[in-house]
């Protein structure tokens, strides 16, 4: 129970986090990708200002033998890169910058993102699903 | 408009810290990282049904409080596009993607780069590039966004 009550607070602020920095706004976003237009470097701060906290949690983490719960940390992180990584690396990028949603501020915006962000939402979701068939596919020629 | 640029830095890196302190509970309460497309994304493919309960709550909490959040604000809009037929392939391109990359804007972004993972600060790269370029085309060349 204590678990599920930590990962509501979580996603509680990191919704509210979501919707204070702007990054809801989908002219934020692609202002900052839109080299060529009304450039808007807010995205810059958003990702500065998340990767401080976060920077100081992986060094307490890297004291700890267990997380405040109990259970194991994260592993150290895969070195390997891979083609997978790489070309989804892409396709995300590219759908980013089509709609200026990413998952977290799509989900944080479904309440009053009106249709579009529902339709969104459904895509993605149809995206996923279909992802390890696409994996299946993207290996096959990535080896061939 | 000008004036009000650089506020919005200001509110972004606030929301930022906010974002990054989500992260920070998430890994050292729970232990898990805090990457949006691979909490959802093990729901939808049903990798991640055994801590199913963990990432509903998370879910739950992500779409429900900003909106309490909203009455502080004089308009709050994605403004996103009105063109569905791009609103559906920018999501189908989300969704393959992400899962693919095993992370998206939150797993790659804030806590990769965060820890110097070579995997995410390389996603990181590729989505920023091909973000630009595919923006870039479809609003200045094709005209459709």
């Amino acid at each position: 129970m204590k678990r599920n009550i930590f990962a509501f607070l979580a996603g509680g602020l990191f919704g509210a986090g979501l919707l204070v920095s702007g990054m809801v706004d989908t002219t934020k976003v692609q202002g900052w990708l839109d080299v060529f237009g009304a450039w808007d470097p807010t995205l810059a701060f958003v990702l500065g200002g998340a990767i401080l906290p976060m920077a100081v949690a992986w060094r307490v983490a890297a004291r700890r033998r267990v997380a405040v719960l109990g259970n194991a940390l994260p592993e150290k992180p895969d070195p390997r890169l891979g083609h997978n990584l790489v070309i989804g690396s892409l396709l995300f990028g590219a759908g980013w910058g089509l709609a200026g949603l990413c998952p977290g501020p799509a989900m944080a915006s479904l309440s009053f993102g009106g249709a579009g962000g529902l339709v969104f939402m459904a895509a993605m979701i149809v995206g996923m699903m279909a992802a390890p068939a696409v994996r299946v596919q993207v290996d096959r020629l990535a080896t061939a | 408009m000008i004036g009000s640029i650089p506020q919005d830095w200001i509110w972004g890196f606030v929301g930022g810290l906010m974002i990054g302190s989500a992260a920070a509970l998430y890994l050292l309460v729970n232990g898990r990282i805090m990457g949006a497309s691979g909490i959802v994304g093990g729901l939808v493919d049903r990798s991640g049904w055994a801590t199913a309960p963990e990432r509903i709550a998370f879910i739950a909490g992500l779409i429900a409080v900003p909106p309490l959040l909203v009455p502080l604000y004089d308009n709050v809009s994605t403004n996103i596009t009105q063109n569905l037929g791009v609103v559906v392939v920018a999501g189908l391109l989300v969704g393959v993607g992400t899962r693919l990359a095993n992370g998206c804007t939150s797993g790659h972004g804030v806590c990769g780069i965060s820890r110097f993972s070579l995997r995410g600060m390389v996603a990181t790269v590729f989505y920023l590039l091909a973000g630009g370029i595919t923006m870039v085309a479809a609003r200045h060349l094709l005209g459709i966004i």
